[in-house]
């Protein structure tokens, strides 16, 4: 018996009265890539932090590679097959740009400062940056920028499972095509497991295996990437449609 | 009727509780920072920037503070003393109340300012950007990589900072006594080295260690329990300045009582 790689069970967040997240269920398949698409606020990066444990659900169960997860703090040995791509960037500002990428590298102290910095200016160069940025301070890099260091970041170390929080939110549309390219070599080349978090339709199409789209604190749809537009859903239609018009309220 | 006249010890009783908890939080706080000070992994690099930052960054505010608060003292302990006659005892007064109180509780007020709003302020910032999510994603434990280094820090450099905030407060009163009062230079030195004892510069300088401790643990509290936005960012620097400040009074008359009650 084969389980998926990543799996939430009616998970269930809340902050005080207003209920992000009302049972969320989700399977991942190892070396799949998963989109999850939806409005803005429904709780798309909330649903990712639960698997990593920077937010504790409420209720229902996350299980990664056959072992349950939450309710306990994530140990070292389950956080090192993560990478993580945060919406922000979330760079240390005290500390280069080749320092962030080569970050977890440099804790496991068993590699030199120059491997370290090598291999850091070798992801840097794959999301499309020259060895020039690598010792400039994030504050001095544009958004743009500042998101490929993080996805520079998130691949550092080679993790099994990758979450992008936005990966292409505020970059030209070229640079937006190379980035995707990177998420799609990422999966196939290295074999990880992908969750990414998109508004960009044109993304979808290039990243997912599989799309799964939440609304309301619930998955309203998931299928087949290929499926996208003859989902027969109303949500999806609607979404990628970007029309006003449909189940989902304009006025959030 | 009746809840008119209970509603008040519901207040009373939900402030109460609000302040324990409060204390609760901050004491587990302090506990897991420091548990992670003494394990390894142990960053080194991060305690000597984080000393750099407190400390020596902090040495013109607290020596300028030091020298003008000696040079004030010698001139109104000269004034009242002279009233009946013990003007003279300047040197030593300005040595003791710089060494057991003024240095120390003076620095400590200063550096609560400079460093406790420059700690949650930053910490804050991490928190509102998601810098202490992705630490935690990176296999790396906050307490261990930001809040440890900077309790040692500020606990180490405090001593060191008040050592030099006593000998410029004791200059600062040196140089009132000797331009200004017309004391002799040779008998002002004698009389301040053969008054001071161990104790007095001792007790000043545990003080400090203290008073170091509680600038960066409020820092570090209020940064990371901070607010989300930059509204959660200010209030977190306003919080930690003001607690630092009146912990530190506080904690200065228990100290007092402890050292010299006996
Ligand atoms: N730590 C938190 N504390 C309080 N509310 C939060 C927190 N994180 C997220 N939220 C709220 O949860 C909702 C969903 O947020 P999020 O997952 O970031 O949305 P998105 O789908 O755009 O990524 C938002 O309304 C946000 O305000
Ligand atoms: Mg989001």
């Amino acid at each position: 018996m084969t389980h998926p790689m990543i799996e939430m069970k009616g998970v269930a967040k809340s902050f005080g009265s207003k209920h992000v997240l009302r049972g969320v269920d989700l399977s991942v398949e190892r070396g799949q890539s998963l989109v999850i698409i939806g409005g803005s606020g429904t709780g798309k990066s909330v649903t990712l932090k639960c698997v990593l444990g920077l937010i504790e659900p409420d209720a229902g169960e996350i299980w990664v590679d056959g072992a349950r997860v939450d309710g306990k703090p994530r140990g070292d040995a389950l956080l090192s097959r993560f990478g993580m791509l945060f919406q922000g960037g979330a760079l240390f500002d005290s500390l280069t740009v080749w320092e962030n990428v080569a970050f977890r590298l440099r804790q496991d102290r068993s590699k030199s400062n120059a491997e370290c910095r090598d291999i850091a200016i070798e992801k840097l160069r794959r999301v499309g940056l020259k060895e020039n940025v690598a010792d400039l301070f994030p504050a001095e890099l544009s958004g743009g920028m500042q998101k490929r260091v993080g996805l520079a970041r998130a691949i550092a170390a080679d993790p099994e499972i990758i979450f992008f929080d936005e990966p292409t939110t505020g970059l030209d549309p070229i640079m937006a095509g190379v980035i995707n390219e990177l998420i799609r070599e990422v999966v196939v080349e290295m074999g990880a497991t992908a969750m990414t978090i998109t508004h960009d339709m044109s993304s979808v199409r290039a990243i997912a295996d599989r799309v799964a789209m939440l609304h309301e604190g619930a998955i309203q749809w998931e299928g087949q990437a290929n499926f996208l537009d003859v989902s027969g859903n109303p949500y999806v239609d609607q979404f990628i449609r970007g029309s006003a018009e449909g189940p989902i309220e304009a006025v959030r | 009727m009746l809840s008119l006249l209970t509603r008040p010890f519901a207040w009373i009783g939900a402030l109460v509780l609000g302040v324990l908890r409060e204390i609760g939080a901050v004491v587990i706080f302090a506990a897991n920072g420091t548990a992670h000070a003494f394990r390894p992994p142990f960053f080194l690099g991060e305690l000597a920037r984080q000393m750099v930052r407190i400390g020596y960054n902090s040495l013109p505010v607290v020596g300028l503070t030091a020298l003008f608060t000696g040079a004030v003292l010698a001139l109104q302990i000269y004034l009242g003393g002279s009233r009946f006659n013990a003007g003279a005892v300047v040197p030593q007064i300005v040595a003791i109340g710089i060494t057991r109180e003024l240095g120390p509780v003076l620095a400590g007020l200063m550096v609560a300012g400079r460093v406790s709003a420059a700690i949650a302020a930053e910490i804050a910032t991490m928190r509102v950007t998601e810098q202490i999510d992705a630490l935690v994603t990176l296999s790396t434990n906050p307490f261990k990589y930001l809040i440890a280094p900077r309790l040692v820090a500020a606990t180490l450099t405090m001593p060191i900072l008040v050592a030099a905030a006593d000998s410029i407060g004791i200059m600062g009163g040196y140089l009132v006594g000797t331009e200004r009062l017309d004391f002799n230079a040779a008998t002002y030195i004698r009389n301040t080295v053969e008054f001071l004892t161990q104790g007095d510069v001792a007790s000043g300088l545990w003080k400090a260690a203290v008073f170091g401790f509680i600038i960066a643990l409020m820092g570090c509290y209020h940064g990371y329990h901070s607010g989300r936005g930059a509204q959660g960012v200010g209030r977190a620097t306003t919080q930690a300045v003001v607690s630092a400040s009146v912990l530190i009074l506080a904690a200065n008359y228990i100290l007092t009582e402890l050292f010299f009650s006996a």
